[in-house]
């Protein structure tokens, strides 16, 4: 982890009608580094990625990456600037093998033009190749590369999330935000997917987790932040998030008689 | 009826039910391209084959300067020049229609999906004032000064509506096809030369007997058919399985909002699966005037419907399920006629098209609504 800040979450406040789903949350994520942001159901956690990478448009403030304004860019230039992302409930194409569903993430890289591709070129093809090449790699890093050219809808549950990895990864991102990777893990399945996202880290990513499931958030992030009712409410290492009374509050609820 | 007859009949009517099936199969391409990207039913395509059937017209009587002999018909060519001929023939065709779809796409749908630019712009505004026009003049001239004068203000206020980038309901995209369809139809059957009346393409292959097979003479000009039309389909299918362009538009045809998460260019696609289409279309009518010799401003209208119901047929949204269709429909229709009465050929075609469909209400390969298999 670096102090060059990669994404700047700039005083963000979303609305949608008079439902106010973000209020000025500012959060920093550092190059290199694990961040955590964690917060009850509703607290505004898939609000702040899809402002991130583009779905909404916030109703102020700003998204800087990697010092360059992203907040009005559309969806597949935020892509190609290098931010990816997977979802909460898959979204793979399911018609398509695992692999090409890697090499469309893959594709987002690529330059041949269509009458390039149109007559084949040695250009298209080499680059065709690369696409494949890259693909099968990452496949190989999620350890789902022996089923590669299985429709993405036969695969098991377990494959089909690690899938959804590899493609975000294969769109070549500087930051890779993943939404509750965990969810529907078993405890083993959670270590597995732990050493995972450490794994990718070493790789030079910078990630950020969302994340319901404490002992994945605590156990890998660097640092986590915590939403709650649409605002900020802590920011830190894992251990003093943890005894944060105000996290506690949020997650447990405050008891009677201290209200 | 003696048996060899029936027998010869029945071979006859295969090999011309197939190169009737080839066509429907190549337009049918185009909308279930279009429908597995876009679930829109691109009404308009069968105009787009029109187009093509003009587009090989004037290409041979044009460009080409195909003389018209005394008799009123068309010198044969041979060997080298009869192949260059029919590729450039071919190859116009497929230009134009491919650039066609392309222009129907900016014009017609990308305003409504809240993404018109400035070429769709002054391109409806021409139209708009060009009708308006029409209205008070009758002199062709006045009317296209006028459109011209009128298309500056009409494109600023249309661009500045385009900015505001309002999306229209499905059902408007449905309209915009039905009237676009009729807008290019008519346009080409007033002002046309030889307005709604028939034309003759030039007939520069001379359609002798290839073989013989199974007591059937198969002529040259079903064989170039059916080998042509399996030539694009293969081509179609390589472009859209092994190739960065293809991988996008299946992406995006079953889950476009991943796709453009996943840095796809869905409009870049979108204008691709429309060009595609296109030029499937552009190739079928090339074949289309090659074997029947004729073009006319509505030429796409039963042929249009019929590739549709050959789409349906084979499952919407599916490759394989189009050129399953047309084949099915081109066969069906030719045997129907011959035990029925020429008479009886669309009325057959629609209830094997009720048949399938309450049979298995998807088509016969599948559709592809949320799980396309383009």
């Amino acid at each position: 982890m670096t102090n060059e800040v990669l994404l700047d979450f700039n005083n963000v406040t979303m609305q949608f009608g008079g439902v106010t789903a973000l209020s000025d949350v500012s959060v920093k994520i550092f190059r290199g580094e694990i961040l955590g942001l964690i917060g009850p159901n509703g607290a505004g956690k898939t609000t702040c990625f899809n402002v991130m990478t583009g779905v909404y448009q916030p109703t102020q403030g700003s998204v800087v990456f990697n010092g360059s304004d992203i907040t009005n860019l559309k969806r597949f230039q935020i892509t190609q600037s290098g931010i990816a992302r997977t979802f909460q409930n898959i979204r793979l194409f399911s018609e398509m093998t695992a692999v090409e569903n890697v090499m469309v993430g893959a594709d987002a890289r690529k330059t041949s033009s269509i009458p390039a591709a149109l007559l084949r070129t040695k250009h298209q093809r080499a680059e065709e190749k690369e696409s494949y090449d890259r693909s099968m790699e990452l496949l190989a890093l999620m350890g789902i590369a022996d089923r590669a050219s299985d429709a993405a809808r036969n695969l098991p549950y377990g494959y089909q999330r690690r899938l959804e990895i590899a493609r975000a990864l294969a769109t070549e991102p500087e930051l890779l935000c993943l939404d509750e990777p965990a969810a529907g893990f078993n405890p083993a399945e959670k270590q597995q997917l732990n050493e995972l996202i450490f794994a990718i880290r070493d790789r030079g990513y910078t990630i950020l987790l969302i994340e319901h499931d404490m002992s994945v958030v605590m156990n890998v992030s660097d640092r986590v932040a915590v939403l709650d009712f649409g605002k900020k409410i802590a920011e830190g290492l894992p251990s003093e998030v943890r005894s944060n009374p105000d996290v506690i509050a949020a997650y447990l609820g405050v008891p009677d008689d201290a209200a | 009826m003696p048996d060899w007859l029936i027998i010869r009949i029945f071979w006859d009517l295969t090999v011309t039910g197939l190169a009737l099936g080839s066509i429907y199969a190549l337009v049918a391409l185009g909308y279930t391209l279009v429908y597995g990207v876009l679930r829109l039913i691109n009404f308009a395509h069968s105009e787009i084959f029109m187009v093509g059937t003009f587009s090989a017209l004037i290409a041979s009587t044009q460009l080409l300067n195909i003389p018209m002999l005394e008799d009123g018909n068309y010198p044969y060519r041979t060997g080298a020049a009869l192949v260059f001929f029919l590729v450039f023939i071919l190859l116009a065709a497929m230009f134009i229609s491919g650039v066609g779809a392309i222009a129907l796409e900016r014009i017609a749908y990308r305003p409504l999906r809240g993404n018109g630019d400035a070429f769709g712009a002054i391109a409806l505004a021409f139209l708009t004032s060009f009708v308006i026009g029409l209205i008070f003049v009758n002199e062709t001239k006045a009317n296209l000064i006028i459109a011209c004068v009128g298309t500056a203000p009409i494109s600023y206020s249309y661009l500045r509506f385009f900015k505001k980038g309002k999306k229209a309901p499905r059902l408007a995209f449905l309209i915009s096809a039905i009237g676009a369809s009729t807008a290019i139809a008519e346009a080409v059957g007033i002002w046309g030369p030889n307005r709604r009346e028939q034309y003759q393409t030039p007939r520069i292959l001379e359609k002798k007997v290839l073989f013989s097979a199974l007591g059937t003479d198969v002529r040259i000009d079903y064989v170039i058919v059916i080998v042509g039309a399996l030539l694009m389909m293969t081509a179609l299918t390589l472009f859209v399985n092994k190739t960065k362009l293809g991988r996008g538009v299946r992406a995006v045809a079953q889950d476009a909002e991943t796709a453009r998460i996943l840095g796809v260019n869905v409009d870049l696609i979108i204008v691709v699966t429309f060009a595609l289409g296109g030029v499937m279309a552009g190739g079928a009518a090339m074949l289309f005037t090659m074997v029947y010799d004729q073009s006319r401003f509505n030429i796409g209208f039963i042929l249009g419907v019929k590739s549709f119901t050959a789409a349906v047929l084979g499952g919407i949204g599916n490759l394989k399920g189009a050129l399953l269709g047309g084949f099915m429909l081109g066969l069906v229709e030719n045997y129907g006629s011959a035990l029925f009465g020429g008479q009886w050929k669309d009325v057959i075609a629609f209830v094997v098209l009720l048949v399938v469909l309450m049979v298995r209400p998807t088509g016969i390969l599948g559709e592809s609504l949320g799980r396309a298999r383009v």
